[in-house]
């Protein structure tokens, strides 16, 4: 049963910096816009973050700066798109490129250095207790946080007035600002939060996963997030499960081959994206099931004058 | 979208004013080449990834540093980093080729064929690819006998473990990967005939999460001895944190766990580089297949964690200097793979050729190779 | 005060032309801040970035070469995104393409029949439009949005090619790596210009601008793609259907990017690797914006991409500055070009009165 708990720790820890990045995505493309720039700002959080922890030693300063950053690069985004109108898939891309070149420059001079990370949590007495101990107590700080985080999106966006209000920016920007709202503020917010989040992701991985700066290191999981959201229909709890589904396939796998269990590794990894796709088309042919969960503005520009 | 009918496609002008300011900048910029009196001999190198801290494109650029030292001011050496394997590398080698390095290393086996492409166009030029198995006129191949390393990590992870379990974290099935496990899995049952090595693949050379997710998977199965053949250092922190034991992999990565490495199998590329050079210039420069291993130096153990009792330690070394000294080589019959079949009758040693084609797990090895 | 943009009622020609100078004058100081910080001159720099890669016929051979694969895919793409049909998955249909054409060059390994090139390149089309089709069909049969399910394409397509070159493409002789074996010469494109890599492959982005520029501007279906993009709604009125614009968008687009991949494969490459593109697909959408959607200024854009690229390298070997220095200096030469293009259909307005729609 230990091994049980142990996997099911493993799979949290591996879901977290999807579950941040995905997050923060899906509440940015809750309010209609689309940046497919999560790569390149997990990649500047975790340069950010690694640079602050290694120079202040305090692992926690790195995550905060490592938030910062992730916002700041998402507001070239926005400011490009929001402000200036460029479109939004471009844009997105572009400020991946940037990213993964950014931090790779600002980076260079670190890739060498060794950090004291944040270790999992080790609650003296609990973190031992059989079978719960590890399952409740045992996991990494920013996988409580992430989660917290999780419980804050999904009551703000259901439970709150801003929330409703967000949502309403991304069904119909024009009838949003028409009633008098400032949608293209909001829209700048929900760009920024993304950026927070997908910095915080990245964070995770520099200062926490696997303690460590190096060019491109986040692997992809940036695009990864981009699926997630959709994959989970733009619900909060879904990609939550969904960024674990994502996580527990690798190390279902990794656990079958170490158990001398051949797969077929290329085969399985393609798994996540055709469900996806399958997902998306089931949700999208229902149109009252996606009236209520995409937004229907992704991706399309809006100005108050037009 | 705004109507791009009529946005007339004027593009070209912001292509152009840049070219027209650079174009006439005054030659001044350009470098001048007549600086230096005596031409010093020009070597190129090519790296498929950024440089980092550890792994395989940092030892080869340790070696190109150890070659720049070793030589003084009469060569320069300059290098690309992170060139993709495909159709940008041709180009990359070609100028490098075109810029006058007289030598240039190819350091990833993707550069096969484009090397062989550019040598063609370069006759006096001469060429080096490393892990490769084509030559030509002017291109050598080099490579390192990895698995002589992976023997004596074997040793070492054979004495060390107390699950009889040990675990490889592996990135793709091709050969010298294969041979590294196959290595690594007889040196642990000559010590320890108990002793099992789950493998996991992770399908990719550089991913620090998967390879960690790897190594805790492995753990979390029993391993208390892990290494891996992937490109950072994830395995031996992922190592460090679980408080079980790791053999590093290209680089000494014992500043990355301090308390886990055990020992490193490293590959050291600056005598060969110094010397392939000094023939280049003495014009003793030969097309030939260096595998190098122990004897030569490529390959060398970082130093021992403390924990390595004294008794292995000197078991190591004395293995090491019988690989060195052509007394014992790693895969001497009998050789059984993991399905209990003979591939080498007790007594022979395995040739060259067979080695360089391994696709089966030898005894020890749990599972079954994806790739059959 | 603050600025505000207000919607020019015809967009500015002037703009038109002044934003790439824009656009370059502040990739310059950029470039200029960006270099003399890292202690290089940076006019010897912009030297090395954007003429000494194409001061030779070898590099202006390279130039070609690496724009090619990107202009065809932006051709493809623009038609689609003309209309809003936003296909983001070239690089998975060129991936599919040279799967597809990949698999008749090694059928047909030892034919020396003339008939194997075409063949080829037939085939790479029907694969990239096979790849296309599904985000296509998903969305006209079940509104499934194809920015996402053309996304995800991406990567089964990427893990196939790599399946493929791991698995039954192997090169038996190959030492188990994961490659097939090089192409016969019936599978290779001709050489179009000695001493450079320049192949006939470069006709055929060429001949997509022409085709493009003719379907542009100068045919129905065109017109009323443009129509459909321009006004949904009208569109349904006239009787321009939606799903067909969609079929046309995204097939143009699987098209051309499938023969980019034959462009590969047959062209530098001479064989399956396990991946067929360094990016071009995703790079390609890039191109697309910065030529403005329209088929000559995509020209321009993807020689203008092809050159970061060779400059970048170039940047490396003469001045020792590390890749990551190109990463950064070509994102931000896009977001200039992205972010000037603004003052065509906008104009910026300095405080002054508050109009009643608020911000």
């Amino acid at each position: 049963m230990d091994q049980v708990a142990e996997l099911l720790v493993l799979t949290l820890a591996a879901g977290t910096p999807l579950v941040f990045a995905a997050l923060g995505e899906l509440v940015t493309e809750k309010s209609g816009v689309l940046n497919l720039g999560v790569e390149g700002m997990m990649l500047v959080g975790a340069v950010t973050s690694f640079m602050v922890a290694a120079t202040t030693g305090s692992p926690w300063l790195g995550v905060g700066a490592g938030m910062l950053a992730g916002a700041a690069l998402s507001l070239v985004f926005a400011v490009l798109t929001l402000s200036l109108m460029a479109n939004q898939v471009a844009t997105g891309l572009a400020l991946s490129l940037f990213g993964i070149g950014l931090s790779a420059f600002v980076g260079l001079g670190y890739v060498s250095i060794v950090i004291e990370g944040i270790a999992p949590l080790g609650v003296p007495g609990l973190s031992d207790l059989p079978l719960v101990g590890k399952l409740l107590f045992g996991h990494n700080p920013l996988v409580y946080l992430s989660l917290a985080l999780f419980a804050a999106i999904r009551w703000f966006l259901y439970r709150t007035r801003p929330g409703l209000i967000l949502r309403a920016v991304g069904e119909n920007p024009q009838s949003a600002h028409a009633i008098g709202f400032p949608v293209v503020r909001i829209r700048y917010l929900a760009v920024m939060f993304g950026g927070a989040c997908a910095g915080i992701g990245g964070a995770y991985l520099a200062v926490a996963y696997t303690p460590l700066w190096t060019e491109g290191m986040t692997a992809g999981r940036g695009w990864i997030a981009l699926a997630l959201v959709v994959f989970a229909t733009w619900r909060p709890w879904r990609v939550l499960a969904g960024a674990y589904l994502f996580g527990g396939v690798t190390l279902a796998t990794f656990q079958a081959q170490a158990l001398g269990v051949t797969v077929p590794s290329q085969l399985l990894a393609m798994l996540p994206y055709l469900a996806t796709i399958v997902v998306l088309a089931i949700i999208s042919r229902d149109a009252t099931a996606i009236r209520l969960n995409a937004p229907a503005s992704l991706g399309r520009p809006f100005h108050p004058g037009l | 979208m705004p109507d791009p009918q009529r946005r007339t496609a004027l593009f070209a002008t912001a292509a152009l004013t840049i070219a027209a300011l650079a174009a006439a900048l005054p030659a001044a910029a350009q470098p001048s080449p007549a600086a230096a009196s005596a031409t010093p001999f020009k070597v190129g190198y090519v790296y498929v990834s950024p440089i980092g801290d550890a792994g395989w494109t940092f030892q080869h650029d340790s070696g190109r540093k150890e070659m720049e030292k070793a030589l003084g001011g009469k060569i320069v050496s300059k290098y690309v980093e992170s060139v993709p394997e495909g159709a940008d590398a041709e180009r990359v080698i070609r100028e490098l080729a075109q810029s006058g390095n007289q030598l240039i290393f190819t350091t990833s086996f993707g550069y096969m064929n484009p090397t062989l492409k550019v040598a063609k166009a370069f006759p006096k030029t001469h060429f080096e690819h490393a892990t490769g198995y084509k030559t030509d006129a002017n291109v050598a191949t080099y490579n390192a006998r990895f698995y002589e390393g992976r023997y004596l990590a074997g040793i070492v992870a054979g004495k060390m473990t107390k699950t009889n379990t040990t675990g490889y974290v592996a990135a793709f099935p091709i050969p010298e990967v294969v041979m590294g496990i196959n290595a690594f899995a007889r040196g642990m049952k000559s010590v320890n005939p108990k002793a099992e090595v789950k493998v996991i693949w992770v399908n990719s050379w550089y991913d620090p999460g998967r390879e960690s997710e790897a190594a805790n998977t492995l753990i979390s199965q029993g391993a208390d001895v892990v290494t891996h053949h992937t490109d950072s250092t994830a395995a031996v922190q992922a190592a460090e944190a679980k408080k079980v034991y790791a053999i590093g992999y290209h680089s000494d990565m014992s500043k990355y766990g301090p308390h886990a490495q055990l020992t490193a199998v490293t590959h050291q590329w600056g005598a060969y580089y110094t010397k392939a050079v000094q023939d280049a210039m003495a014009g003793k420069w030969k097309p030939g297949n260096t595998w190098g291993g122990i004897k030569e130096g490529m390959i060398r153990m970082a130093p021992f964690n403390p924990v390595v009792p004294k008794e292995t330690q000197d078991l190591v070394n004395k293995v090491s200097g019988d690989i060195g000294a052509g007394k014992f080589h790693p895969f001497t019959g009998p050789l059984k793979d993991n399905d209990g079949k003979e591939r080498l009758a007790a007594g022979k040693v395995i040739t060259d050729a067979d080695l360089s084609r391994m696709d089966y797990y030898v005894e020890g090895v749990q599972g079954k190779l994806p790739t059959k | 005060m603050r600025i505000r943009l207000e919607p020019r009622p015809e967009p500015s020609r002037l703009a038109g032309w002044l934003s790439p100078l824009i656009a370059a004058a502040a990739t310059l100081v950029v470039g200029f801040v960006l270099f003399s910080a890292l202690g290089k001159d940076p006019w010897q720099a912009f030297h090395v970035f954007f003429i000494k890669p194409v001061s030779t016929l070898y590099g202006v051979g390279e130039l070609l070469l690496k724009a090619g694969p990107l202009m065809l895919c932006a051709v493809g793409l623009s038609v689609g995104y003309r209309a809003n049909v936003w296909n983001i998955g070239a690089e998975g249909q060129l991936t599919m393409g040279a799967i597809f054409a990949g698999g008749i060059a090694l059928a047909f390994h030892e034919s020396t029949s003339a008939l194997v090139l075409p063949l080829m390149i037939v085939a790479g089309a029907a694969g990239g439009m096979a790849w296309a089709a599904i985000p296509a069909l998903l969305r006209t049969r079940f509104n499934a949005n194809e920015i996402l399910v053309s996304l995800m394409l991406v990567y089964v397509a990427t893990y196939t090619l790599s399946f493929l070159v791991h698995g039954p493409w192997r090169d038996p002789e190959g030492f188990n790596f994961p490659q097939s074996t090089m192409f016969g010469d019936a599978a290779l494109l001709p050489n179009l210009l000695p001493e450079t890599r320049l192949n006939a492959g470069i006709l055929l982005p060429l001949a997509a601008v022409a085709v493009g520029w003719v379907f542009v501007s100068r045919s129905l279906a065109g017109y009323q793609m443009r129509v459909a993009g321009l006004a949904p709604a009208a569109a349904n009125y006239v009787g321009i259907s939606a799903p067909r614009t969609v079929w046309i968008g995204m097939l143009a687009g699987g098209a051309c990017a499938g023969i980019a991949g034959v462009n590969e494969i047959a062209g530098p490459l001479g064989q399956l690797q396990p991946t067929a593109s360094p990016g071009y697909g995703f790079a390609a959408i890039i191109v697309a914006f910065v030529g403005r959607l329209h088929p000559v200024g995509i020209l321009f854009a993807s020689l203008l991409m092809s050159l970061l690229y060779l400059g970048g390298e170039s940047a490396q070997m003469g001045l020792a500055l590390p890749s990551a220095v190109t990463g950064l200096f070509q994102g931000a030469l896009l977001f200039f070009l992205l972010a000037s293009d603004v003052f065509i259909d906008y104009r910026p307005r300095f405080g002054g009165r508050r109009r009643a729609a608020r911000r």
